[in-house]
């Protein structure tokens, strides 16, 4: 309540009035204590040396997401990016310290390409990658072909049903990630649920292997990323203009050739920024192949947990991340650059 | 040729003989109970700018859509050149459409949005080419041929959609408010500019606007649509001058209606007893009407003499009033005159005479109104 009302305080009389209708004065006292920090000299001072640097409210705003960046991601990457050109070594921490003192004041920084060179020479890891990169690809279009009907039936339903598929798209995440991925163990296993109905109808004598192959694999991953495919689909099909379409009708195009050459080509953006929720995370994925997959379904994901906690290896570990991190920068950067260029078109 | 000066000397709607290029017969449309067209039937002859006018809501926009084949009648059938296309989809008919937000395809330039209907019709492209190019002429937007749309002014968009529009030579022109997203100082240049290139290119125009002015300026005939029917069809001089009903008379111009009783009925002339005006109008032409109906007379405010002295002689078409408000146009000036009765009467006089202070009728002073017989319109609905 205190913090609320703080928040509030600034938005108008009103509401501070009902707050004190209510007997709660915290607005007051806060509001008040606010006003008596900007009255201190200290205070004064050191907005006034901010304010000379060119900063302002606005820039301690903006820099909350910039600091979230700085130390979530840019600090620890760099810690990675450091391991990742180390030495193994048995101890804690089980690697060479990067930064070494020749003396007092000489710093030894050791470059070990080692490892890189390493991913490279052992084909596990150069197939590892390209079946992760060809498993998220061939997911993230199943996904698209999927996605993109259900997207449109929604964006092209009543307006009074869309909320309500949508909160059904949605749903899955109600539950754990990982718990539903279980669940799936359950259907596909031999003696689960999809095999006992089979054969108590008689389909089949014997149950089909399904759990730990490569099917089961895109299964799990088409049936959890979906979600991340269909809602940039439908945003993007919903803002579409559906004059343009009774235009290109007009001028003699069949619905069919329309839907080719304007409706895919003004949803591209949708397309895009779907393609990639589902490609990038699928890349990297570690719970779906290692619950699901098979000894044959290798993805970077598993191997680098092996190398992390089966291998102890550290700086291999920290090698496979950076390299799939590169790896998947390029897509992300045409992301960018289209979505770029579709503000550009609709400014 | 046909073309629309011509037509409107012609005036083919007059013979009996002449075909009508497009045939719209018995058309209703239901959305739901919503009955958005009901039973109308309407003839445009070739080379026309026939306009439908009515407000918001009216059905006007519906009837467009069927013509174009965007909605299907619930009943009744259209008919253009002698064909039937009441069942035909949009993109097989010989017709086109100028959308009211224009509907330029945003992911392509202004020369591929123009030669768009072209492709689907599978030309070469050499004469692709030559077409939109000589289109892209016309409306003079030859130099932003590469230009994407978002990169246009709004009239430079009105120009593409039009080119977009015709480039196919279509039988029939549909545009739905065509002018309605312009400012006024263009939207007049244009009006202007749309009869040209339709004189130009021969095509029959069907414009749909709730902006009577616009209607007037384009118009070969217009029909008034009103609560899903359309209620008179005429030239803008016959709507005008001759409003068929309340209705018409009020939504085209501004009009000083009076109730009023029949009390006398010839052929060639009628007098109506107006409790509203405290005096008698005397109206040369009949009407078909039982004697001591109750009638409307409509009275147009610019063909009101409005005076200091009281007009020569006795009888009817004059009454006394203050003036209370006057506005002041330039071109024009509206007087609001109370009679005794409280009824307050718009006059409009042209300011003709440049005059300053002392000649001009001023506030709370006496007037006598005055109009000559051939000038109210009598309606009995």
């Amino acid at each position: 309540m205190a913090i609320l009302g703080f928040l509030e305080s600034g938005g108008g009389h009103a509401v501070s009035r009902n707050a004190r209708e209510v007997g709660d004065s915290s607005p007051f006292v806060l509001t008040g204590l606010m006003a008596w920090i900007k009255a201190l000299g200290p205070y004064r001072w050191a907005s006034n040396r901010l304010r000379d640097r060119g900063m302002s409210g606005r820039t301690a705003v903006i820099s909350v997401p910039y600091l979230w960046l700085l130390l979530f991601f840019l600090v620890p990457f760099l810690i990675v990016l450091k391991i990742s050109f180390s030495d193994i070594r048995l101890g804690m921490p089980p690697y060479e310290p990067f930064v070494t003192w020749a003396s007092a004041h000489v710093m030894d920084l050791k470059f070990n390409f080692g490892n890189y060179a390493f991913l490279w020479e052992d084909a596990l890891y150069r197939n590892a990658y390209a079946n992760s990169i060809m498993t998220a690809g061939f997911s993230t279009i199943l996904c698209l072909l999927i996605g993109y009907p259900m997207a449109y039936g929604i964006a092209r339903s009543k307006p009074s049903w869309r909320n309500l598929l949508l909160l059904l798209v949605m749903l899955p995440f109600w539950t754990s990630f990982l718990l539903r991925v279980y669940a799936w163990i359950g259907i596909l296993k031999n003696n689960g649920l999809i095999n006992n109905l089979l054969m108590s109808m008689g389909v089949i004598d014997e149950p089909i292997v399904m759990l730990q192959t490569n099917f089961a694999v895109y299964l799990g991953i088409v049936y959890s990323y979906l979600p991340f495919m269909v809602l940039p689909l439908y945003t993007a099909i919903e803002k579409l203009d559906l004059t343009l379409l009774e235009a290109a009708a007009d001028l003699g195009c069949r619905p069919t050739k329309a839907f080719f050459k304007i409706t895919i080509p003004l949803t591209k953006g949708g397309i895009v920024a779907g393609s990639m929720l589902v490609f990038i995370p699928a890349v990297g994925e570690f719970v779906i192949p290692a619950l699901l997959g098979g000894p044959g379904s290798l993805m970077i994901g598993r191997v680098l947990w092996e190398e992390f906690f089966n291998n102890r290896s550290w700086p291999i570990a920290s090698a496979v991340a950076i390299a799939m991190l590169i790896l998947l920068v390029f897509p992300i950067w045409i992301l960018q650059r289209v979505q770029g260029r579709e503000m550009g078109a609709h400014r | 040729m046909a073309n629309a000066r011509q037509d409107h000397r012609s005036e083919p709607w007059k013979d009996p003989g002449a075909t009508p290029y497009v045939r719209i017969d018995k058309v209703t449309k239901k959305f739901g109970d919503f009955v958005a067209v009901d039973d109308v039937t309407l003839n445009i002859y070739r080379g026309e700018i026939f306009c439908l006018l009515g407000g918001s809501g009216c059905g006007k926009t519906t009837l467009l859509r069927m013509m174009a084949g965007f909605e299907a009648p619930t009943a009744g059938s259209i008919s253009l050149d002698g064909v039937d296309i009441t069942a035909m989809p949009p993109y097989e008919r010989p017709v086109n459409m100028m959308f009211q937000s224009y509907a330029l395809f945003p992911h392509m330039t202004v020369q591929k949005n123009v030669a768009f209907g072209l492709h689907q019709d599978k030309l070469p492209k050499s004469e692709i080419d030559a077409r939109v190019a000589e289109m892209l002429k016309l409306v003079r937007m030859e130099q932003f041929a590469s230009r994407a749309p978002h990169q246009l002014s709004g009239g430079q968009r009105q120009r593409v959609a039009l080119a977009r529009s015709l480039v196919k030579r279509p039988k029939l022109l549909l545009l739905d408010e065509p002018l309605a997203a312009l400012d006024k100082k263009l939207r007049e240049h244009t009006q202007f500019e749309l009869i040209n290139i339709q004189e130009t290119l021969g095509v029959t125009f069907v414009v749909v606007t709730h902006d009577q002015e616009e209607a007037m300026t384009l118009a070969s005939r217009i029909g008034v649509m009103n609560h899903s029917e359309i209620v008179q069809v005429g030239t803008p001089a016959d709507i005008y001058e001759y409003p068929g009903s309340r209705f018409v008379a009020d939504f085209i111009g501004s009009v000083n209606m009076f109730e009023g009783r029949l009390i006398e009925d010839e052929p060639y002339y009628v007098r109506v007893e107006s409790a509203d005006l405290g005096g008698v109008f005397h109206v040369s032409h009949g009407v078909s009407a039982a004697p001591n109906a109750t009638v409307w007379v409509a009275l147009r405010p610019e063909k009101i003499h409005i005076l200091r002295d009281r007009p020569d002689g006795e009888g009817d078409n004059r009454v006394a009033g203050v003036v209370t408000e006057i506005a002041y146009l330039g071109d024009q000036s509206i007087y609001f005159v109370r009679l005794a009765g409280g009824r307050l009467v718009r006059v409009t006089q042209p300011n003709i005479l440049r005059q300053s202070g002392g000649g001009r009728i001023s506030w709370d002073e006496q007037v006598w109104l005055s109009w000559d017989s051939s000038s109210p319109v009598v309606v009995t609905q």
